[in-house]
């Protein structure tokens, strides 16, 4: 970062905001619908890391069936769509446990998020080494010739589609007979089922979707940015995104948002790292955790019911 | 002691049925169940090496589990003992290096050790503070403040507190060798074992006989009917959170004062995870806690044999521990339903 000084510091964040933003991006849009059908699903980290081990896995192991066929560019698609897969399965797997009378969706949640990471640590052994083809990305930085510039602004194809969701997701829930429903049975499941809508399949399609969507994010992460598989490639952005919901006050849109900003704050070590600043930097790399829990503690009370919460949803009443 | 037997009966036969979930996993992937079966018996439970090993690593899950146990009373599901657990052992290793060459040794053991549960229960206090006074959701902000705790333990160990021997991995200075915590006579188990099952006999006691373990089971039936009773519900939710911490915070001391003799990663090594695991198959009860962290004690001390002989992933212990979980929870529902068939079948 010498050419560009500590201006390297804002656009290394930028462009890390805009990629260390997606999986915190799909995640939370995921873990919204789970949340406005009345339902918290804290498994999204399991099923992250599942995703990514997933996605991976499949990327490799299509590419070397595929060969040297042109059809070979599909490998990286064909990952994301097994960690889709994978994401629906684990929150198919919480909504059907849910659905049982008496169980509480908190512990299923703790359950499946070592589940998920168990399982892909176990799985995900063999492709610790190999390389996995990737995810195509856009270079947005075609205008600068500072190579530091033209990196930061490679942007991965699923930020876009990422974005493009939310707002869509915000149409669908508003506009949409799947959005009423879904948001008929968060808000009040006596009303719901006044409806004649079926509480548990309409929870078991809004985790089962957000599962999916966790389970893309995942796939970011190990077929796009960092762009490896191993085990310590998800720190708890899965449980972040969670928390980002509340933030974000359960709205689509404003997750895209909190996502950029929780991206940014996640940029800042590796930020002051590439202009030279190394000392602190376990203290940096903890700055969205921190920033998390203010968050938390400024929006949340003790009190008053948070505006927008479904009303069904039972992590923000005592 | 037939509510005994009974209360006994579900948690025993979803573990069993844990294992054979597990069983087909292991045949999915290829390899034999019996075998699996067996080395866990062998690596766990089936000499008193094994046995040894096993004790020495339940020690740490008796008290990280009373750390989920108690707040979860309370109805709080807090699952950050990993970052009390480390931060706890950081603060006995600094105790320990402030009280270097101190003459009583058994003074500065005892500081070590308070000073692991003073820090480690403020941190699952603060939990409870935030969850009652700003309506924080727990187990998201215990989770986050267990990473602030593994970052700030990181920056520290390797900052300002590294002993600058340790090149390989960065280390607290070690403890004198006069202020290391021996071994129970006998057992050659550290101390930490029998101070986690004195740690659950204690809260037993209070929770089943004090009028503060009846303020505990009334917040956990349901904060508000406890206001309506003029139970002090904020003391008692930052009270009860303050001792599970201390209990993590303590697990943490052991590991530095009579196992690794300073801090460093190897605190930590997922004792806090397993704890969550271990409390909910107790059902949060301090005395079932014991034999729960025996069982997932021996299961880990069994993952080196696993490695070692049938070349397995270390994380073959941590597919069973999910599955274990899963299969707790699924157990009450079941069990209704089997029994409402039983009791509508015609006899």
């Amino acid at each position: 970062m010498n050419e560009l000084g500590l201006w390297g510091i804002p656009i290394a964040m930028l462009g890390g905001a805009l990629r260390v933003s997606v999986p915190f991006l799909f995640v939370s849009l995921g873990e919204c619908i789970t949340e406005r059908s009345g339902r918290i699903n804290l498994g999204q980290e399991g099923t992250l890391v599942m995703g990514a081990m997933a996605g991976y896995g499949i990327s490799y192991l299509s590419s070397q069936w595929l060969g040297n066929s042109s059809l070979a560019v599909i490998a990286p698609w064909l990952g994301l769509l097994a960690a889709g897969a994978c994401g629906l399965v684990l929150g198919s797997l919480h909504a059907w446990l849910c659905s049982k009378p008496r169980v509480n969706d908190v512990a299923v949640g703790i359950a499946l998020m070592l589940f998920g990471t168990g399982l892909a640590f176990y799985l995900g052994k063999p492709f610790i080494r190999p390389r996995a083809p990737q995810l195509p990305s856009i270079p947005l930085g075609f205008w600068s010739s500072v190579p530091q510039i033209r990196s930061s602004f490679n942007i991965s194809i699923l930020f876009f589609i990422g974005a493009a969701l939310a707002p869509i997701t915000l149409w669908a829930l508003n506009n949409t007979r799947w959005g009423l429903r879904l948001r008929t049975v968060g808000e009040s499941a006596d009303a719901a089922r006044a409806m004649g809508y079926s509480i548990s399949r309409v929870r078991m399609g809004a985790t089962a979707l957000g599962g999916f969507l966790a389970g893309i994010g995942g796939a970011f992460l190990s077929l796009s940015y960092p762009g490896v598989w191993n085990e310590g490639l998800s720190s708890g952005q899965g449980l972040m995104a969670v928390a980002l919901v509340i933030f974000a006050r359960w709205n689509p849109v404003n997750c895209l948002w909190a996502a950029l900003l929780f991206g940014g704050a996640s940029a800042l070590g590796p930020a002051l790292q590439s202009v030279g600043v190394t000392s602190g930097y376990y203290l940096y790399s903890a700055a969205p955790y921190v920033l998390t829990l203010l968050i938390m503690v400024i929006t949340c009370s003790p009190s008053r019911t948070l505006a927008g919460v479904p009303g069904e949803l039972s992590m923000t009443t005592s | 002691m037939r509510r005994l037997a009974s209360s006994l009966g579900l948690p025993v036969a979803s573990l069993v049925v844990a294992g054979l979930v597990f069983g087909l996993f292991i045949l999915a992937v290829g390899r034999s169940p019996l075998d699996v079966y067996a080395l866990i018996w062998r690596g766990g439970f089936g000499s008193g090496f094994a046995w040894q090993s096993t004790f020495s690593r339940a020690a740490p899950i008796i008290l990280t589990a009373l750390a989920v146990a108690i707040p979860a009373r309370m109805g709080l599901i807090q699952i950050g003992g990993e970052g009390a657990l480390a931060l706890g052992g950081l603060a006995a290793s600094l105790a320990g290096i402030a009280l270097s060459g101190a003459g009583s040794p058994l003074a500065a053991k005892s500081l070590m050790l308070v000073a692991a549960m003073f820090v480690g229960g403020l941190w699952i206090a603060a939990i409870g503070a935030l969850k009652y006074y700003r309506g924080v959701n727990e187990t998201i902000s215990s989770l986050l403040l267990a990473y602030i705790a593994i970052a700030l333990f990181n920056h520290l160990v390797e900052g300002p507190f590294k002993d600058p021997g340790s090149l390989n991995k960065p280390s607290t200075l070690p403890l004198d060798a006069a202020h290391m915590i021996g071994a129970i006579p006998g057992l050659d188990v550290h101390w930490g074992l029998a101070a986690g099952i004195l740690f659950c006999l204690v809260a037993h006691a209070v929770l089943k006989h004090t009028r503060h373990g009846f303020a505990v089971d009334t917040i956990g039936a349901g904060p508000r009917v406890a206001l309506l009773a003029g139970l002090p519900v904020g003391r008692t939710i930052v009270a009860g959170c303050f001792a599970g911490g201390a209990a993590a915070g303590l697990a943490g001391g052991f590991e530095v004062a009579a196992v690794h003799g300073t801090a460093n990663a190897s605190l930590i090594a997922g004792y806090g995870y397993t704890g969550i695991l271990v409390a909910f198959v107790a059902r949060h009860e301090p005395v079932a806690i014991v034999p729960v962290a025996f069982l997932f004690g021996g299961i880990g001390a069994a993952s080196g044999l696993l490695q070692r002989r049938l070349n397995l992933p270390d994380a073959t212990v941590l597919v069973l521990q999910g599955v274990a979980f899963l299969v707790i929870l699924a157990a009450d529902p079941v069990a209704e339903m089997v029994r409402n068939r039983l009791r509508s079948a015609p006899a």
